[in-house]
C-alpha cells in the first residue's frame, strides 16, 4: 500500500498541511490558496457558523472546477447544503447547479452526464452531491444504480453523520452512541445503537467502480488531490467527505476543522482511496489520539463522560477505531 | 436564457445577504513578539530575517539582520543563542538552528561582499567609544548609521577586544573577525589603537567628543590565593588566551590543569590541548549539571580529550603536583569540603575563575561603580550626562551578544541624549506563547546537525571546529521557523473560512477580513498555525 | 405509411422519429414493449445520437430524465401504474422545474390488490402534478399525440404525459399510419431549452422558494396550463394540416349535434361508446359522445360549449376517488354547473374489467329513463358485495377484503392449486 501525500514538495515550516505556502510556485499550490479560486459556493450563504459542509463543498467543487477547466455542472440533493445555498431570491452558487429532490441526485446527475455525452460535450463533467442522508439512506438506491451503470459522475457525500437540516435526526451514517433527536440518551443504551449503519465507501467499492475515496475538511491537500484524481477518471466515482456539524454535534463552531482532524487521528474516520474495488492507499495517522479526545468536545457524546461516564461504551468506540487502523493500515510510522 | 421566476436564480446573488450581522465576536489579526526575538540580547528581529531566508533571499535576510547586529558571521559562531533556548519549536521537535543560519548569512555576506548600510547624514556630533570589543564595535556601527562621528580607541594593538583575545581561533577564525570589523571601520570610524584611556574626562575633552561610550570589558583574570612553590607555573586564562591570540603562547608543558567551570576554562583547556598538552584537565568544584559553561562547549571539550575532575578544589600546587580536595554538594547544592585529598600531576595551572573590569580610568569622575561594574540606566547612561557604558563593564551576564545589544542601546541612548530627547522604546507586543500555536500545520522536520570536523583534526590545530551549513540545509533550517505570533501568509485563514470572508491581499500584504460576511465562527483563529488571529467581542 | 403494428411498437417507432436524446427504461407492464423496442433501436444504431439508460427504478427513470432535460437534451420515458406512483415525487418535480419531458403512461390499475390491467387510476393520481395529460383513443392517435407532445412540451416548457390504455392499446395490433422521419422533422423542430445547465452561462436551477413567492410560482405554472389550452388546438390543427389526421386537440365531439344525452369518456373506451351511440342513433335517439383528449389542462370552456344543449350527461370513467366518486365527472360538473343532478358518473372497467357495447347501451338506456344513480358502478357483482358485507359485520376479523372477495368468486382457491 502506498502512502498518498498531497505534494512531493516539502517545506518544513508548514509542510504539506497548511492551505498555502508562499514559497511554492502557483501551480503547486492548493486551489484554495488562489485568490482567483472559483468560490463555487459564495459568501452570503446561510449555513451555520463554522459549517463543515459549506467548507467541504467549496473545497471539493473549487478543486473540481480547476480539474475540469471550469467545465462543471453540479447536481445537489435536498438538504442543508441546498437549503442554505439557494433560498429565493439568492443563490450562493457560481457554477451551473441543479437541485431536484432528496433521493435522486445520483440519477439526475446521470441524466446530466447523458445529455452532455449525447450532445458531444464530453468536456463538461458532472458532480452529484448530497449529505449523508441523501447518500446512504434515501438516495442509496439511485446511487447504487449510478455506480452499477458506471455513469460518468463524481458523487460526493458530505457526511455530517445525521439529518441536520431537519433538526438532527439519526441517519445510517450516525455513529454508535451519538445522541440525535431520534436516538435520545435515555434507556440502557443511550444514543444511537451499535451494530447498525452503513459503511458507504466500502459499499461503493463493492460496485467495482473505478475510484472511491474518503477525505475530511481537515486535510485540504488530500481532498483536492482526490478530487483531481477523480476527475482524471471516467465512470462512476465516489468521494466521501467528513464534514463536522457544530449544530448537530454540539461542538464549538471554531472546532470544525479540529474535529475532522481528530476523527482521522483517532482512527474513527479512515481516510483512504480505492481503485476498481481495491484499496490503493491510506493516509496514515500522524499524531495518534484516543477516541476520547475526539468525542469529548462533542455534546452528542456528553453522556459518555457525565458523572461516572460510560467507559464501556468509549471502549467499544475505541475498538471500532482500532479495527479501522488495523483494516486500512493507518498506524503511524513509528508504530509499525 | 429565459429564467423561470424564483425557481432559477442568477449566480452569486447571495452576496446581497450580509451574514456578518450574525456575528457576536470578530476575528482580528495581531502581531506577537516571537520568543526568539524576545530572548535575543542583541535585539535581533530573528523571525523577520528567517522569513527572508526561507525564500532563499539571503541578501534581504542579511540586511534585515544587520539592522540590529553588524556582526552576524561572528555571532553565528560565538553566540550562545538564547533564542534557540526560547524557541517554541523545541516543544514540537527541536529548536530552530537560528545560530547556524545566522552564521550562514554572515559568511554568505562576506563571500559576496555585501555592504552594511551607509552612514547617516553627518550630524556634526562626535562620540568617543572606549574599547573595541563587541559592545564598542556595535555602538560605533549604530552611531555611524545615525550620522555621528565616532572615535573608537582600544589599548590593544588590534580591534576586537575579547572576540579576539578571549575567544580561540578554532571557535572564531580571525579572517571572519577581521572582515566584519573592517566593514564597520569602513563606515568612517576613526580608530585609535594601543591607546589606553586613563582619565575619561580628559580623553573626552581631547577627542572633542560630545559623548562617551565606555566599553572597556573585563580583561582582568581573577586570581585566588593558591599556595604554590616557586617553580609552579601559574597563569590566568585571560592572559593565556590573550598571549595565544598574539601568537606568543606561553610554554605550559604536557600536563595542564585548568581551574574553573566557565566557558573560559573550557577555552583554556581546549587551547592547551591544541598547543600540545597531552593532559588537559579541568578541576571544578561542583558537578556537570552545575557547571556554568554551555553544555555544547563541554561536550566538544570532552570529545577532544579534555578531562574534568568534578567536585574538586585545588588545595595547593607543589612543584609538579597539585593537591586536590574532594567536595560534596550539600542539600542546597553548594560544594562542601570533605577533607579527602588527592594528588594530580601538573606542569602548569591555568586559573579560569572569572574576570574583573579595570575601571581605573573613572578615578576622579562622578561615574558610579558598584560590584566592580559601572552603573547605568536603561539608555546605558551613567550618572554623568553624556557618559554611557556597556558590555562587560556594565551589569550583564558578559556574553558577546549582550555586549552587541548594549552597544546598540547605548547608540540609541547617545543619539537621544545628543538630540536632547528622552530615549523612548516602542511598547513590546505580547509574547507569542507556544500554547497559541496550532502546531499541526508544521511538518515534522528534525534540526539539521552542523557538520563537525573530525575530532582528530581538532586536537592538533586551530582550524574551526564547527562547520557552516550548506545553502540547502540553511534553507531547510530557516524553513523550520514557526513564525510564532506573526502571519507568514500560509493561507490557512483564507482557506478554512466557510464563508469566504477572508481576503488575500497579495504577497507581503497578508489578509483582511470581510466583515460583511464573517459570521464569527472562529475557525480561522483555531487553525492559524502561528497564533496571529484572535477573537474579540463584537462592537455592538 | 399505414401498417399493421402493435401499439407499443407504433409508439416506439414514432418516439424514435422524434429524436429523443435520452431515453430511460425501467420495465413495468404494460409499457415494457415500448422501451424494449426503443432500446433495440438505440443499440443497433437506428436511433442515434441517443443515450438509452437502463435504470434501477421508475424514480430513477424520471430523475435521469430531469437531469437530461435540464442539461438540454430531449428526454423520454414510459411507465405505468405502480411505476408512476414510485416516481411521483419526481413527476411533480419535473413539472415544477418546467422541464419538457415526454412520458408515455400505459394506463393500469393501482394495487393493492395488485392488478396489471387497464384503468385510469394511475393518471388520476398525478392529475395535480402540473403535467399536461393527453388521452389517446386509438393507437393512431396515441402515436400522433407523442409527436405533438414533444412540440407542446418544448414550446411551453411543461412536461407532457401521453396516456394510452394498457393492453387495450399497447398490446393491440392494428393499422397505424406511422409518420416518416421527414414529416416528423417538419413538425418538430430541435429542442431549444428555456433554461439549461451550461458552464458558459451558469444558473442555479431548483431554488428553495418560501411563502413570499411560492403562490406566485404555482399561479405562473397554472397560467402555463392555460396557455396550453390555447396551444393544444393550434398544434393539433397544424398537425392535421400536415397529416390530414384529426389527432389531439382538447376534445373530440361525436354526434353531439342536437344530442340530449351526452356520454363523456377518455381513452380507448370511446371507440366502444361510439359504437353504442351509433347503434342508438340509428333508431333516432338523440345521443352523442364527448371524448376528452386533454384532461390536464382541463378544457372547461370547450366542454361547456359541447354540453350546452345536453339534457343529461353520463361520464363513464375508469377510475374514481374513493369516498367521493368520479374524478372526471367532478371536472365536467365544474365546466357545466347548470347540469346539476342531470350529470351522473358511471365507474367502469376498473382493473381491466371489459366494458362492452351492450353494457354501455344499457347505461345509455337507463340514462334516458333517468334511472341511473348519481354514482353507478357498471357490472358490479352485487351478490359478492352483499356476502362480504355480511361476513364483515359478523366478525371484526373477517380477513382481507380482497382475498375474501376472490374466495367468494372461487378464484383464490383455484389460484392456490
Amino acid at each position: 500500500m502506498t502512502e498518498p501525500t498531497a505534494t512531493r514538495v516539502h517545506f518544513y515550516q508548514v509542510g504539506s498541511f497548511a492551505v498555502g505556502n508562499r514559497l511554492l510556485s502557483a501551480d503547486d499550490r492548493t486551489v484554495q490558496s488562489n485568490p482567483a479560486r472559483t468560490n463555487s459556493i459564495d459568501s452570503g450563504h446561510r449555513a451555520c457558523q463554522g459549517c463543515g459542509e459549506a467548507l467541504g463543498a467549496r473545497y471539493a467543487l473549487d478543486a473540481a472546477m480547476r480539474a475540469t477547466n471550469d467545465r462543471l455542472v453540479a447536481v445537489n440533493a435536498t438538504g442543508c447544503l441546498e437549503v442554505f445555498s439557494t433560498p429565493y431570491p439568492e443563490t450562493s452558487w457560481r457554477i451551473p447547479w441543479l437541485h431536484s429532490l432528496f433521493g435522486n441526485a445520483p440519477a439526475v446527475a446521470t441524466g446530466v452526464a447523458a445529455a452532455m455525452r449525447v450532445k458531444g460535450r464530453d468536456d463538461v463533467r458532472v458532480v452529484g452531491q448530497a449529505g449523508d442522508g441523501g447518500t446512504v439512506d434515501i438516495g442509496f438506491g439511485t446511487l447504487s444504480g449510478m455506480f452499477e451503470r458506471n455513469d460518468d459522475v463524481l458523487f460526493i457525500c458530505y457526511d455530517n453523520e445525521g439529518y441536520m437540516n431537519t433538526g438532527v435526526q439519526r441517519s445510517a451514517a450516525t455513529p454508535p452512541a451519538a445522541r440525535t433527536a431520534t436516538t435520545d440518551v435515555v434507556g440502557p443504551e443511550p444514543g444511537n445503537v451499535f451494530g447498525q449503519g452503513k459503511d458507504l465507501p466500502r459499499i461503493a467499492m463493492a460496485h467495482d467502480i473505478p475510484y472511491v475515496a474518503t477525505a475530511t475538511v481537515a486535510d485540504l491537500h488530500d481532498l483536492e488531490r482526490k478530487v483531481e484524481r477523480a476527475m482524471e477518471v471516467r465512470g462512476a466515482r465516489y468521494l466521501h467527505v467528513l464534514v463536522p456539524c457544530p449544530l448537530g454535534w454540539g461542538s464549538a463552531s471554531s472546532d470544525t476543522v479540529r474535529l475532522a482532524r481528530l476523527a482521522t487521528e483517532s482512527g474513527l474516520f479512515p481516510v483512504f482511496e480505492a481503485e476498481d474495488g481495491v484499496v490503493t492507499g491510506a493516509r496514515r495517522i500522524r499524531r495518534r489520539v484516543g477516541v476520547e479526545e475526539y468525542l469529548r468536545p462533542q455534546r452528542r457524546f456528553a453522556h459518555l463522560f457525565n458523572g461516572a461516564g460510560r467507559p464501556d461504551v468509549v471502549a467499544r468506540l475505541q475498538a471500532m477505531a482500532d479495527a479501522n487502523i488495523e483494516r486500512y493500515g493507518l498506524a503511524p510510522d513509528e508504530e509499525e | 436564457m429565459e429564467r423561470p421566476f424564483a425557481i432559477t436564480l442568477d449566480v452569486g446573488s447571495s452576496r446581497a445577504n450580509h451574514t456578518g450581522s450574525w456575528r457576536v465576536e470578530r476575528p482580528v489579526y495581531v502581531d506577537r513578539l516571537p520568543p526568539c526575538n524576545d530572548a535575543c540580547p542583541a535585539g535581533e528581529n530573528i523571525q523577520r530575517w528567517l522569513y527572508h531566508a526561507e525564500s532563499g533571499d539571503y541578501e534581504n535576510a542579511w540586511h534585515t539582520l544587520v539592522e540590529e547586529n553588524p556582526l552576524p558571521a561572528i555571532m553565528g559562531r560565538v553566540c550562545f543563542h538564547p533564542c534557540e533556548t526560547a524557541c517554541n519549536r523545541a516543544q514540537v521537535d527541536e529548536a530552530v538552528g537560528i545560530n547556524a543560519v545566522e552564521r550562514f548569512l554572515g559568511d554568505t555576506a562576506l563571500a559576496h561582499g555585501w555592504s552594511l548600510p551607509a552612514p547617516g547624514p553627518a550630524t556634526g556630533r562626535k562620540v568617543l567609544v572606549v574599547g573595541a570589543g563587541p559592545a564598542g564595535l556595535s555602538a560605533a556601527y549604530h552611531l555611524r548609521r545615525r550620522g555621528h562621528a565616532v572615535r573608537l580607541v582600544d589599548s590593544a594593538p588590534r580591534l576586537g577586544g575579547m572576540l579576539r583575545y578571549g575567544i580561540p581561533a578554532y571557535r572564531l577564525p580571525r579572517d571572519v573577525l577581521d572582515a566584519e570589523i573592517a566593514r564597520i571601520v569602513n563606515m568612517g570610524v576613526e580608530v585609535g589603537l594601543n591607546e589606553t584611556v586613563t582619565d575619561i574626562a580628559a580623553a573626552r575633552e581631547a577627542a572633542g567628543a560630545d559623548a562617551v561610550f565606555l566599553a572597556v570589558g573585563a580583561q582582568l583574570g581573577k586570581r585566588v590565593s593558591i599556595p604554590a612553590g616557586d617553580s609552579a607555573k601559574v597563569i590566568d586564562a585571560v592572559s593565556f588566551l590573550h598571549q595565544v591570540a598574539d601568537d606568543d603562547p606561553p610554554l605550559l608543558g604536557r600536563r595542564v590543569v585548568v581551574y574553573g567551570g566557565g566557558d573560559t576554562a573550557l577555552d583554556a583547556a581546549r587551547t592547551a590541548k591544541r598547543l600540545g598538552a597531552t593532559d588537559a584537565v579541568i578541576v571544578y568544584r561542583r558537578n556537570r549539571e552545575k557547571m556554568p559553561a554551555h553544555a555544547e562547549e563541554v561536550e566538544q571539550a570532552l570529545g577532544e580529550g579534555v578531562t574534568v575532575r568534578w567536585l574538586s578544589t585545588i588545595e595547593r600546587f607543589e612543584g609538579e603536583r597539585l593537591v586536590i580536595e574532594k567536595m560534596a554538594l550539600n542539600a542546597e547544592g553548594f560544594p562542601e569540603a570533605t577533607g579527602e585529598f588527592e594528588e594530580l600531576d601538573a606542569d602548569a595551572l591555568v586559573l579560569a575563575l572569572g574576570q574583573d573590569t579595570d575601571l581605573s580610568l573613572l578615578a576622579g569622575s562622578e561615574v558610579a561603580v558598584a560590584d566592580g561594574v559601572v552603573q547605568v540606566v536603561d539608555s546605558m547612561m551613567t550618572d554623568v550626562p553624556g557618559i554611557f557604558a556597556g558590555g562587560d563593564a556594565a551589569p550583564s551576564n558578559r556574553t558577546a551578544t549582550v555586549a552587541v545589544g548594549h552597544g546598540k542601546r547605548a547608540a540609541r541612548g547617545i543619539d537621544a541624549y545628543l538630540a536632547g530627547r528622552v530615549d523612548e522604546r516602542p511598547a513590546r507586543h505580547a509574547l507569542a506563547e507556544a500554547g497559541r500555536l496550532n502546531t499541526w500545520y508544521y511538518a515534522d522536520a528534525p534540526r539539521t546537525e552542523r557538520p563537525e570536523l573530525e575530532r582528530i583534526r581538532r586536537q592538533t590545530n586551530f582550524e574551526e571546529v564547527i562547520g557552516g551549513l550548506t545553502e540547502d540545509n540553511a534553507l531547510f533550517e530557516a524553513r523550520r521557523c514557526l513564525s510564532c505570533g506573526n502571519c507568514f501568509e500560509c493561507d490557512n485563514c483564507f482557506g478554512v473560512c466557510p464563508d469566504n470572508a477572508v481576503m488575500k491581499l497579495g504577497p507581503g500584504e497578508r489578509y483582511a477580513f470581510n466583515y460583511d460576511f464573517c459570521k464569527g465562527c472562529g475557525i480561522c483563529v483555531a487553525e492559524c498555525p502561528c497564533g496571529a488571529i484572535e477573537m474579540v467581542p463584537e462592537r455592538i | 405509411m399505414l401498417q399493421q403494428i402493435e401499439g407499443s411498437r407504433a409508439i416506439a417507432e414514432t418516439v424514435a422519429r422524434c429524436r429523443p436524446e435520452v431515453v430511460c427504461a425501467y420495465p413495468i407492464s404494460p409499457q415494457t414493449h415500448i422501451i424494449e423496442a426503443i432500446g433495440a433501436m438505440v443499440k443497433d444504431g437506428r436511433l442515434t445520437p441517443c443515450e438509452f439508460i437502463n435504470v434501477e427504478s421508475e424514480f430513477a427513470a424520471m430523475s435521469v430524465s430531469i437531469g437530461a432535460s435540464a442539461a438540454g437534451a430531449r428526454a423520454y420515458t414510459a411507465t405505468a401504474s405502480q411505476g408512476l406512483l414510485f416516481m411521483i415525487e419526481a413527476v411533480y418535480n419535473a413539472a415544477g422545474l418546467g422541464l419538457p419531458i415526454v412520458m408515455t403512461l400505459a394506463n393500469r390499475a393501482i394495487g393493492a390488490p395488485i392488478n396489471i390491467w387497464n384503468d385510469h387510476s394511475d393518471a388520476m393520481a398525478v392529475r395535480d402534478a402540473g403535467w399536461i395529460q393527453l388521452f389517446a383513443e386509438t393507437n393512431q392517435e396515441s402515436a400522433d399525440l407523442h409527436v405533438q407532445a414533444f412540440r407542446l412540451a418544448e414550446e411551453l416548457s411543461v412536461p407532457v404525459m401521453v396516456c394510452m390504455d394498457g393492453f387495450i392499446l399497447t398490446h393491440a395490433v392494428e393499422g397505424v399510419d406511422l409518420m416518416d422521419q421527414e414529416l416528423v422533422d417538419r413538425f418538430l423542430p430541435p429542442y431549444e431549452p428555456r433554461q439549461v445547465l451550461d458552464p458558459d452561462d451558469p444558473v442555479s436551477i431548483g431554488a428553495m422558494v418560501g411563502p413570499e413567492a411560492f403562490e406566485e410560482v404555482r399561479y405562473l405554472a397554472h397560467l402555463r396550463q392555460l396557455d396550453a389550452l390555447e396551444l393544444i388546438p393550434t398544434v393539433a390543427a397544424e398537425f392535421a394540416a400536415l397529416t390530414g389526421r384529426a389527432s389531439g386537440g382538447l376534445v373530440h365531439p361525436y354526434r353531439l349535434e342536437d344530442a340530449e344525452t351526452v356520454v363523456i369518456a377518455m381513452g380507448s373506451v370511446l371507440g366502444t361508446i361510439k359504437d353504442a351511440v351509433d347503434a342508438r342513433r340509428d333508431p333516432g335517439e338523440r345521443v352523442g359522445v364527448l371524448g376528452i383528449t386533454s384532461f390536464r389542462p382541463f378544457p372547461i370552456a370547450a366542454v361547456a360549449e359541447a354540453l350546452r344543449g345536453a339534457r343529461r350527461v353520463v361520464v363513464i370513467e375508469k377510475s374514481f376517488s374513493l369516498g367521493m366518486g368520479g374524478v372526471l365527472a367532478t371536472d365536467v360538473a365544474m365546466s357545466a354547473p347548470w347540469l346539476g343532478q342531470r350529470l351522473v358518473t358511471v365507474v367502469a372497467g376498473l382493473g381491466g374489467r371489459p366494458i362492452t357495447r351492450r353494457g354501455i347501451e344499457d347505461v345509455i338506456e337507463r340514462a334516458r329513463r333517468d334511472d341511473l344513480a348519481p354514482l353507478t358502478f357498471l357490472d358490479l357483482d352485487e351478490g359478492v358485495i352483499a356476502r362480504e358485507r355480511a361476513r364483515m359485520s359478523a366478525s371484526r376479523r373477517s380477513g382481507p377484503f380482497a382475498e375474501n372477495v376472490l374466495r367468494d368468486l372461487g378464484s383464490a382457491t383455484e389460484a392456490r392449486r
